[in-house]
């Protein structure tokens, strides 16, 4: 039978790979997919512990943090656009501009 | 059976579709690939008696968040691949790794000895999005109201922030760019000579 801890190992790879992609990663745009894949393990823990508890709460942070990625995306985008307008690149390099 | 069957295709689904996602040089290619992880991913939430949650999933990450990357992506330049200057992969995989297994203990240590109640359980005989509907509106309404609050406020961010000079092409930006750079060198020589 499929269990909770399945779920649960299964979210926690996922999260995984997104937090190496986040860490490797030094193109914004690549940088905010990886993001998005951290968001999706954590729906799927909560959903999964909302399942298996018998309760909707899990379900509930599910849309909450859904909402809350899409507004990220919004605003986020807007500022990849903005960068690449005034650098003409998206490398996370080039935007240390503060070195002495 | 059938369960256990879908559980472990759709899982090792979004491991290589994610996999592709966080390791492909190519724009276009991680962005696909993250699409198709993001539909595996609802199929998780079907299994898991979620239907209105997978549904949601569809639409506003499939369809909207996708589409917004899609249109975010005409403006960069996608068909060259990204050059990155990374770090040792073993150094990346050995801190990813080691930072998720750190998290994942912090999250789970307060809940493994609490004897967790159901505090919101499904009603009796009615389908998953009723009851959904039934306790997002009564139980959390506020975070409801304030995540709409919330996505007012990044649309008209979004708006303001993309928004401004639409009308140049980026292009132009970039040739513009490239001449005032040669206006300078040019003025430099001129300053040599003297």
């Amino acid at each position: 039978m499929i269990g909770l801890n399945h779920y649960l190992i299964i979210s926690g790879l996922l999260f995984a790979i997104g937090l190496m992609g986040v860490v490797r990663r030094k193109n914004l745009l690549m940088l905010f997919f990886s993001t998005e894949i951290m968001l999706n393990a954590a729906n799927i823990a909560l959903a999964a512990a909302g399942h298996f508890y018998n309760d909707l709460s899990g379900q509930m942070f599910a849309f909450f943090v859904i909402a809350i990625a899409a507004s990220e995306v919004a605003v986020g985008l807007g500022l990849l656009i903005l960068i690449y307008k005034k650098n003409g690149t998206l490398d996370l390099d080039d935007l240390a501009t503060m070195k002495g | 059976m059938f369960e256990q069957i879908a559980f472990y295709f759709f899982s090792v689904a979004t491991i290589v579709l994610f996999l592709i996602t966080a390791f492909s040089k190519n724009v276009l290619y991680a962005m696909s690939a993250l699409a198709a992880g993001m539909v595996m991913i609802s199929g998780f939430f079907f299994l898991l008696d979620a239907d209105f949650l997978g549904a949601v999933q569809l639409v506003v990450y499939v369809g909207a968040v996708m589409a917004l990357y899609a249109f975010g992506m005409m403006f960069f330049d996608a068909t060259k691949d990204v050059k990155e200057k990374n770090a040792s992969t073993t150094l990346v995989v050995l801190l990813g790794g080691s930072v998720a297994l750190l998290l994942t203990l912090i999250f789970i240590a307060p809940i493994l000895g609490a004897n967790i109640e159901a505090s919101y359980p499904p009603l009796e005989g009615a389908t998953n999005p009723q009851s959904v509907g039934l306790i997002l509106f009564t139980k959390y309404l506020i975070p409801f109201e304030v995540a709409a609050l919330m996505l007012l406020v990044a649309m008209i961010a979004g708006i303001i922030l993309a928004g401004k000079k639409m009308d140049i092409s980026l292009t132009d930006i970039e040739e513009d760019i490239a001449i005032s750079e040669e206006e300078e060198m040019i003025l430099d020589e001129k300053d040599g000579e003297k």
